[in-house]
């Protein structure tokens, strides 16, 4: 199998097996989700803390399984390990993650399990998904656009 | 805690785990949704079509979870999950979380399960920065205005 066809087998067969993850865990419902947040249910007994576990579980394994590039040259079907680590604790992190909290508690989705839930369950799954894509491209226009700016006003300088 | 679900909790997460290690070593990739669903567009050749099929990946397993799920473990239910939600809501929901994962660069499973176990201290920021948020708008939707 060339590399192509396997990358894009292990893109699909993770997918899946993300998705076979998030049903098993029922993140899939948005109900079990804010049964998790709501702690003020915690005094009368009604607080669900399996959310935590999904991601202890989760945890676990990439603990070990994100190092694993530790003994490889490169990924198996990729010229390089595309790393997301960015190093400073700034305010667009501290901002973007306490607005992503506000449209997560309201709903209960956050983007994977609504774009599992699509097709899967009954309802207005896809008003979410597509306002998510808007949302996160308009966040991505205004953030191109500002880098511009400023380019310009140093160059104006 | 009647609804508390540890053991299919811990099954699924580990699932979760095995699916972002294979992500990450055949492809060297992050298995961040809102990244791979959010550099879906503007396309770009060789970067479009694995976040394409992954995406897709994701209601099929899902389909398969929920059906296979409790037959394997009596404590996953049988019926499926209910939005109950107006669409408004569910825009007004979605527009937030498509800002806020762009802005602060992921989401749960991103900053979640990636960051965590890469034990990046900006995803130990985020993590807790979310977590707070996502609690006091329950808190508020469900016990101030509900």
């Amino acid at each position: 199998m060339n590399r192509s066809l396997l990358s894009l087998a292990a893109a699909l067969v993770s997918g899946v097996v993300f998705g076979i993850g998030l049903a098993l865990a029922r993140m899939t419902d948005p109900q079990k989700i804010k049964d998790f947040l709501d702690v003020a249910a915690i005094p009368s007994g009604g607080w669900d803390p399996s959310l935590a576990f999904v991601m202890g579980g989760g945890v676990l394994v990439g603990l070990a399984g994100l190092r694993l590039d530790r003994w490889l040259r490169a990924p198996l079907a990729a010229p390089k390990f595309i790393s997301t680590n960015h190093a400073r604790i700034d305010r667009p992190l501290v901002v973007g993650a306490a607005i992503f909290g506000l449209g997560w508690g309201l709903s209960g989705f956050c983007p994977g399990p609504a774009v599992a839930d699509l097709g899967l369950v009954p309802g207005d799954v896809f008003l979410f998904v597509l306002a998510m894509l808007v949302g996160s491209w308009g966040a991505g226009q205004v953030a191109e656009w500002s880098r511009i700016q400023e380019a310009a006003n140093v160059t104006a300088m | 805690m009647e609804n508390f679900t540890p053991l299919s909790a811990t099954i699924g997460g580990v699932l979760i785990g095995l699916a972002t290690t294979l992500l990450w070593v055949v492809n060297g990739r992050t298995a961040g949704i809102s990244n791979i669903a959010g550099g879906v567009y503007p396309l770009r050749a060789g970067d479009t079509l694995w976040r394409v099929v992954f995406l897709i990946g994701l209601p099929i397993g899902a389909l398969v979870g929920f059906n296979l799920g409790p037959s394997i473990l009596p404590e996953i239910p049988r019926t499926l999950p209910e939005i109950v939600m107006t669409p408004v809501a569910l825009v007004a929901s979605g527009l937030l979380v498509g800002i806020g994962t762009r802005v602060g660069r992921g989401c749960t499973s991103g900053h979640g399960i990636c960051g965590l176990s890469r034990l990046s201290p900006r995803s130990f920021v985020a993590v807790g920065t979310f977590m707070a948020t996502a609690m006091v708008t329950v808190f508020v939707v469900r016990h101030v205005v509900g």
